[in-house]
């Protein structure tokens, strides 16, 4: 079990309380009308799969309900941040 | 934070508001009315580890606004007569009237149903720009654990930790219980208060019954 830090609750919480919601920092298409199947498609549904570092978008489902971003390392699974929506992580895997 | 997310300086447009609470002619009944907690709290004189009391019927509303907003703050302290707690995981009680925090953004207002009307209504009048009150009365209910087994019921039932170091007495919390999830608040030093989902009551009355046998539950009216 992962013990998560809300950063609207500010407190460590189990992993149960909370819903990973996919990777994160996927920008919307700017004008979808002008993109190409293949720009459009990989948006929808092309994600990536890291071995290392993942940040990822998370729910407090059962708390605030309130969503944020973490770093994860998909190999140990350890937390290295933990940020709010629209803030950028520190930690990334060209720095680390 | 985004600009949306901004408190807007537009006039909140009229909102068909309704007094939820019937006549005097007209049965309330909870969400726990089929278990008949009233005959069984008459039934049930034993002593136990676990007594359990629904505070029922009361006046609940959905309080959401940004902090930054100070017409919604001092609003809401204007009519509630308390201050909205903006540190997280707190509430406040004055009278009648309690607070929970939800989220930086959320309120549980807890009030006498015959109050609600009256307080959504002034909410309504007081506050300017980007908020929401709503009266959730009918969608939730209360239940009062209290006595010395009380904590350990919790411990079966939720994740959380309940020691009065990391939990003292004013906290909130919401959390999964029971696979159902409750909004928890440590009211005393051994009296808590789950607020949970109409939907849910039957299945939560049920579990406390089944954690609480061991300790022996009373029902208190």
């Amino acid at each position: 079990m992962l013990h998560i830090y809300c950063p609207h609750c500010r407190e460590l919480r189990e992993e149960e309380e909370f819903h990973a919601k996919g990777q994160a920092h996927i920008a919307r298409p700017l004008d979808p009308d002008a993109c190409t199947d293949k720009e459009w498609g990989e948006y929808l549904f092309f994600r990536k799969n890291p071995r290392g570092l993942h940040h990822e978008i998370w729910y407090h489902t059962a708390g605030c309900r309130k969503f944020f971003n973490l770093t994860r390392d998909t190999q140990t699974y350890e937390i290295k941040e933990i940020y709010k929506i629209g803030e950028q992580p520190e930690v990334t895997a060209d720095k680390g | 934070m985004s600009e949306t997310l901004a408190p807007e300086k537009v006039a909140t447009e009229n909102v068909a508001v309704m007094n939820q609470l019937a006549g005097r002619g007209v049965r309330a009944e909870s969400p726990l009315y089929h278990a008949g907690l009233d005959k069984l709290s008459a039934l049930n004189p034993r002593a136990g580890g676990v007594l359990l009391r629904e505070l029922k019927l009361l006046g609940h509303l959905t309080l959401r606004g940004s902090q930054k907003n100070a017409s919604f703050m001092n609003g809401c302290a204007e009519v509630l007569g308390l201050a909205l707690p903006t540190l997280p995981l707190t509430s406040v009680e004055k009278g009648g009237v309690s607070i929970r925090w939800i989220s930086p953004d959320e309120w549980l207002v807890v009030l006498p149903a015959d109050q609600a009307y009256e307080v959504e209504r002034g909410l309504r009048a007081a506050i300017e720009g980007h908020f929401s009150v709503v009266n959730v009365s009918g969608g939730q209910t209360i239940l009062e654990l209290s006595g010395p087994n009380a904590c350990d019921v919790l411990k079966k039932s939720t994740v959380l930790d309940v020691h009065p170091s990391q939990f003292p007495v004013g906290k909130v919390a919401g959390t999964v219980f029971a696979k159902s999830t409750a909004l928890v608040r440590r009211s005393g030093e051994a009296s808590w208060e789950l607020v949970i989902r109409r939907s849910f009551a039957d299945y939560v009355w049920l579990w406390l019954q089944d954690a609480s046998r061991e300790y022996g539950l009373v029902i208190k009216s």
